[in-house]
């Protein structure tokens, strides 16, 4: 029987699949759909300081192979979640990874501190959401602003670092090098992608914002082309995710050098999709004869 | 009860109507039944085929003795297509059951009851009236439909009386179902249908000063409560309707 389990920023992870942001709720949501013992970690719910209400219209809009969804970073506030939700999430059985965006510097450095206070295994900060007005993408474009949120948050941050990027960052390599220098202990990339859609009969878009963030099979391989070259680009680990389904899709991201991975959308494709990717994974490396995930980790690259 | 993910064997598909279907399915997992107003997340497709989410539809009945689970659902896009297609012996994917649905053992200490449904949003009300009238509160139901009705014989053991309108005048009274609705004679309204049709319901029973419980439609990704893309806004807050929902009082989610 293959070793699944992945050595990651100090903690030992299970499995190398991790539930994504936004789409895996704070895990007990799943807790009678799989066992969530198997998982690498939970990445929760992206987190604001003092929580939103989210966007209005639509909010979810199927392509083909993807979904694109304008959620706008609808969520409790980093207290609420703290006082109701984070006792939960700690009961899974698996590591929690709080997801972060902040609207300012400020509200980033605040809501870390009352995260690591609280008691989380990772910071996951998203400088990436595409669906809010304020903050979110703003830090994700250019590396000098990453840099600077990245700086003000290291210094607060207890607990690993671990930085959501975006597919729109003007360059992925100077990005991930801005990041690294500026303090974060890991990357994970990538979020959604910005994208639109016209609703005919209305003569409109079929969001309100006009742009929505497309996730899915149908930007893997985009995003597994910038997993490769954000391993190229930095020594710290990097969390590969970006419409993985199955077992394969996971496999390529790993030997594309990626420390482990995270499943979103695949879990409205199949509920039991991260525990089903895991033993994927197992037998594929069953199959053929590989013991740890360590001996295939970047093997791609030659 | 919270949700679990599992295939389900086909015992039988029939149209009641053009465009409607009754999928019957065998349920399997005692300790983890339905009740009236909760709802599937239906799959009758890999996992990697089209449409890429699973479809969110009501339990239309179940028979807690031998496990057959019935959906009632109106064939409208590619994923109601793919369902109609299924036949008896074939395998589908289920997540459920999912939602609050409605406590017919409090509701039915209420008093009386009136039961208000339009069109394909009748199809969680019969597990409810007979919900309410194996608690003791026999409903009196008040449904609209566009043209000629569906489905109605199967209400007539559990409901007091059943009251008729149609769109066209075909069957019943030619008009709207609130036409007939005295939100007065009763102690509780409860009401699934168009969002239109639900507003009006709730217009009356809040003139009326009567409690009204509305069940609600959404796009959604998950059905569990996690990814937050059917929320709706209401008078406390933003609420989703898979997990809070889909059963809310009308006058949180009404502007009236």
């Amino acid at each position: 029987m293959s070793d699944l389990h992945v050595d990651f920023l100090g903690k030992r992870l299970a499995g190398p699949v991790v539930g994504a942001s936004g789409t895996f709720g704070f895990g007990p949501e799943y807790a009678d759909i799989e066992d969530l013992r198997l998982l690498g970690g939970i990445s929760g719910k992206g987190l604001t300081l003092h929580g939103q209400p989210g966007n209005s219209g639509e909010r979810l809009y199927e392509t083909p192979s993807g979904l694109m969804n304008s959620i706008g970073l609808q969520n409790p506030g980093v207290q609420h979640f703290i006082d109701h939700e984070l006792p939960a999430m700690r009961q899974c059985g698996t590591t929690v990874w709080a997801n972060l965006g902040g609207h300012t510097i400020e509200e980033n450095v605040q809501g870390v501190e009352m995260l690591c206070a609280a008691g989380v295994d990772f910071i996951e900060l998203n400088i990436s959401c595409p669906n809010v007005k304020q903050g979110g993408l703003a830090f994700g474009i250019r590396a000098a602003d990453a840099s600077e949120v990245v700086s003000a948050v290291k210094k607060v941050c207890t607990v690993p670092l671990i930085v959501k990027l975006s597919p729109q960052a003007e360059s992925i390599p100077e990005m991930c090098k801005a990041v690294e220098a500026a303090g974060a202990d890991a990357i994970s990339l990538c979020n959604t992608f910005q994208a639109c859609a016209i609703d005919l009969e209305k003569c409109r878009p079929v969001f309100s914002n006009t742009f929505a963030g497309l996730s899915g099979p149908a930007i893997r391989p985009i995003a597994l082309r910038m997993v490769w070259q954000a391993v190229g680009a930095v020594s710290i680990p990097v969390v590969g995710l970006g419409g993985i389904l199955t077992g394969r899709d996971a496999l390529e991201f790993i030997m594309a050098g990626a420390a482990c991975v995270q499943v979103g959308t695949a879990n409205f494709m199949d509920p039991k999709a991260c525990t089903r990717i895991t033993t994927e994974i197992g037998q594929w490396m069953d199959a053929h004869g590989v013991k740890t995930l360590e001996e295939i980790r970047g093997c791609a690259r030659g | 009860m919270s949700a679990i993910s599992c295939e389900l064997t086909v015992l039988e598909q029939t149209a009641p109507a053009a465009d409607i279907r009754r999928l019957a399915v065998q349920w399997q997992d005692r300790s983890h039944e339905p009740h009236a107003g909760q709802f599937y997340m239906l799959r009758a497709w890999a996992a990697d085929a089209t449409p890429l989410l699973s479809r969110p539809i009501s339990v239309h009945d179940f028979d807690e003795r031998t496990g057959a689970l019935t959906f009632l659902y109106q064939v409208k896009g590619e994923g109601t297509q793919k369902l109609a297609a299924l036949k008896a012996g074939d395998t589908l994917t289920v997540t459920g059951p999912c939602g609050n649905g409605f406590d017919a053992a409090a509701l039915a200490k209420a008093g009386k009851i009136a039961v208000v449904g339009g069109g394909i949003g009748t199809a969680p009300l019969l597990l409810l009236c007979k919900a309410l009238a194996r608690a003791g509160a026999r409903p009196d139901l008040y449904v609209g439909f566009r043209d000629e009705p569906y489905g109605l014989e199967a209400f007539v053991p559990w409901c007091a009386s059943i009251n008729l309108a149609t769109d066209s005048g075909v069957q019943g009274h030619h008009g709207l179902v609130t036409d007939l609705l005295n939100p007065a004679d009763y102690s509780l309204v409860l009401t699934c249908g168009p969002m239109v049709m639900m507003r009006g319901v709730a217009k009356l029973c809040a003139a009326a000063e009567v409690r009204c419980l509305a069940s609600l439609e959404g796009k959604m990704a998950c059905g569990l409560g996690a990814c937050l893309g059917c929320t709706c806004h209401t008078k406390v807050g933003p609420k989703t309707v898979c997990k809070d929902g889909p059963v809310f009082d009308a006058q949180e989610v009404f502007e009236l």
